[in-house]
């Protein structure tokens, strides 16, 4: 469990580093957003939902099951898109209204 | 080679200090907000808007009286579940404002699912369906809103400060560091809620390796808040009913959604349904679990393959808005759950005092045992089951309690509280932090010790390694071992802050652990299944049916037994 972030996406803003409940995260040498220790992790995707540039991926370790899928996350008119990346180039997305409740 | 960091000293005054911005800490902030006159701080090492328990969302709230139901029928389900070691008026008080509570957060703007009549729609008879996934940030800006409210995010508090009143020892204030810079925080306060979650991380976790994060219960609590009121002399309660929790395998995510929401059973690989056979409670869902494998009929399940397609989506979704490594995993496999049963498996123990009833000996206010000391949530003691909606009440009943007290004094004439004397004291906590940092880099670091703890623990404390089972020969030892290693981690070099947090978490769970011990040991029964599986006392004992308290004085733990409290309310005498 942990997450990836794209160096190429990342404008350096600060607020994943300001939001990660575990401090995690801080800003390398060249103003990029790093996870400092990636196995430490807990998977919550609060700096995916802070993250104002999309850079931030979710994936799973192959210790639970991780194949080298990444999932996105990304607001748009309202509404949580939610994007599974396969290793393949294939994608699936899932959108989650916010304003409805969960059925479970 | 030696670094120079040096710390440099900030003086913070307030009249509250709430440490830990959490799901309890923030809802006391934002009542507190409401009283003008009331300075109020949160101290928080990470950042309130997501921090705690509540990071990712919650799918449902667990704690409500639905239509047709009291109050008191959730004292009687916590006390069944608890097999009698609760607080009665610990359960009735926060049991009394879980609907309040629940009309609020909809207020904040939390999604609760209704009827065609507006009622909300129930889960069961105690449960409502939301959509929880922005619940901390909405609770986060509420606690912001009160001018009187100040938060210092980024700030890790590792010492309550004491001085001596009427004879009586009081909280005073607490020391602490922010994670980011070279500063070291000295904070003058007239009382403290202590409102810091529980504790992860004590034992080998489910995934040891690169996912070893990937738990339960955040890995960020690490039971910061109990190991100051242990180190300063408060009393502590029921640490033994350690927490399991059933979860789906690997991801670690929540199993209710899939069995309670979509009627999933427990079944063991040959397709039988267990859970009839050994009962519905929280621990016997887990223990049943524990059974089947051990006679060899595991992997164990939940029974979900051929449930609809759309109930699948819907199930991704729910996952999505708290768990979303679960809905990652099933995509990635390829197989949702309509396609495969989803396999579950037991935790790693955890000490929390919102599942279980471990923490702070408090009384019906909420108070610790130390004058000026409050403690709410995960935190306190005595009240399982209390989940979201009981954190929140019980962060109000000790905003008030400690609005009515902060009060009381300033009438009384005896002057602002928040003027504490003893800097001497705050100077010896800051040069312990400084010592850390000062130290040249050894061989031994912050995370060898934090791994042997866990190994130590699982292995000789009723971890997964042994089915949670422990007896008097390996807590012994494993006593012993705790001890060995609270020396070393005195001496642990700390290369930044960042690196001096972890030092600080790691002797925090080191003195959890060392409480958890005594704890364990002083039950000589097995009062509950897997939560504390005693082999060399496998069945429960009318000796049993009493709270086992503890305190730490000079670094030696005396164990307290309590007789249980019933009804009405509960006052510290001795």
């Amino acid at each position: 469990m942990s997450i990836r972030i794209d160096d190429e996406k990342c404008i350096g803003c600060g607020a994943c580093t300001d939001v990660c409940p575990g401090s995690l995260l801080a800003l390398g040498e060249g103003g990029k957003a790093y996870i400092r220790i990636p196995s430490d992790c807990w998977g919550c995707c609060s700096c995916l939902k802070q993250c104002p540039a999309q850079a931030i991926e979710l994936f799973l370790g192959a210790d639970i099951g991780g194949g080298g899928a990444r999932m996105s996350f990304e607001r748009k008119d309202g509404l949580y898109e939610w994007t599974v990346h396969f290793p393949g180039g294939d994608k699936k997305t899932i959108t989650v209204d916010p304003q409805r409740s969960n059925k479970y | 080679m030696k670094n120079n960091r040096q710390l440099s000293v900030c003086h913070v005054q307030t009249d509250l200090l709430i440490i830990g911005g959490g799901t309890a800490g923030c809802w006391a902030a934002m009542k507190l907000g409401e009283e003008k006159d009331i300075r109020v701080l949160i101290a928080e090492k990470a950042n309130i808007s997501r921090s705690g328990c509540l990071a990712a969302g919650v799918n449902a709230l667990n704690a409500y009286i639905s239509k047709g139901h009291v109050p008191q029928d959730y004292v009687e389900y916590a006390r069944c579940d608890a097999q009698e070691i609760v607080r009665d008026d610990l359960l009735l008080s926060l049991s009394e404002r879980l609907n309040d509570v629940t009309q609020e957060l909809e207020k904040l703007g939390l999604v609760i699912l209704k009827d065609e009549n507006g009622d909300y729609v129930t889960r069961g008879w105690r449960n409502v369906k939301i959509n929880g996934e922005n619940i901390k940030p909405l609770i986060a800006s509420a606690a912001r809103r009160g001018q009187n409210v100040s938060v210092l995010n980024h700030v890790n508090i590792t010492d309550l400060k004491t001085c001596e009143e009427d004879g009586r020892k009081r909280v005073c204030g607490a020391v602490g560091f922010s994670v980011n810079e070279e500063k070291a925080y000295d904070i003058d306060a007239g009382a403290v809620l202590i409102a810091t979650g529980g504790a992860a991380g004590l034992y080998r976790p489910n995934n040891p390796g690169f996912s070893r994060h990937k738990m339960w219960y955040p890995p960020f609590n690490t039971g910061a808040g109990y190991a100051m009121g242990i180190r300063a002399g408060a009393e502590m309660t029921t640490f033994e009913n350690r927490f399991i929790a059933l979860r789906c395998k690997d991801t670690i995510a929540p199993t209710g959604t899939i069995a309670q929401g979509a009627g999933a059973k427990q079944v063991n690989a040959l397709g039988q349904v267990y859970e009839t056979k050994y009962g519905l409670t929280t621990p016997e869902r887990i223990y049943g679990t524990v059974e089947e494998n051990r006679a060899g009929r595991g992997p164990c399940y939940l029974a979900t393959a051929g449930i609809s397609e759309d109930q699948e989506e819907d199930l991704y979704k729910a996952y999505l808005n708290m768990a979303p490594s679960q809905t990652l995993k099933w995509l990635e496999s390829g197989r949702g759950p309509s396609g495969q049963n989803v396999e579950v498996e037991g935790t790693e123990p955890y000490i929390v005092g919102g599942h279980t009833a471990s923490g702070f000996w408090v009384d019906t206010k909420r108070k610790t045992t130390i004058d000026g000391l409050y403690a709410a949530g995960d935190a306190a003691g005595g009240a399982p089951q209390k989940y979201v909606t009981g954190a929140l009440a019980e962060g109000e009943i000790a905003a008030q309690s400690i609005a009515e007290a902060l009060r009381e004094y300033k009438a009384a004439g005896t002057g602002d509280r928040a003027k504490s004397p003893d800097r001497d004291q705050a100077g010896a906590f800051i040069r312990k932090m400084q010592e850390h940092l000062d130290r040249p880099a050894g061989v031994l670091n912050w995370e060898q010790l934090e791994t042997a703890m866990q190994k130590v623990m699982d292995e000789y404390a009723g971890g997964i390694r042994t089915d949670y089972r422990y007896n008097e020969k390996r807590l012994l030892k494993v006593q012993e071992e705790i001890t060995r290693l609270q020396g070393l981690a005195d001496q642990l070099p700390a290369a930044d802050m960042f690196d001096l947090l972890h030092v600080y978490e790691v002797k925090e769970r080191l003195t959890v652990c060392r409480t958890l011990i005594a704890h364990m040991l002083a039950r000589k029964e097995t009062r509950w299944h897997t939560f504390g599986e005693n082999a060399d006392h496998p069945e429960q004992s009318p000796e049993g049916l009493v709270y086992v308290n503890s305190r730490m004085e000079d670094g030696r733990i005396t164990i307290i037994k309590r007789p249980l409290v019933k009804g009405g309310s509960y006052e510290h005498k001795d």
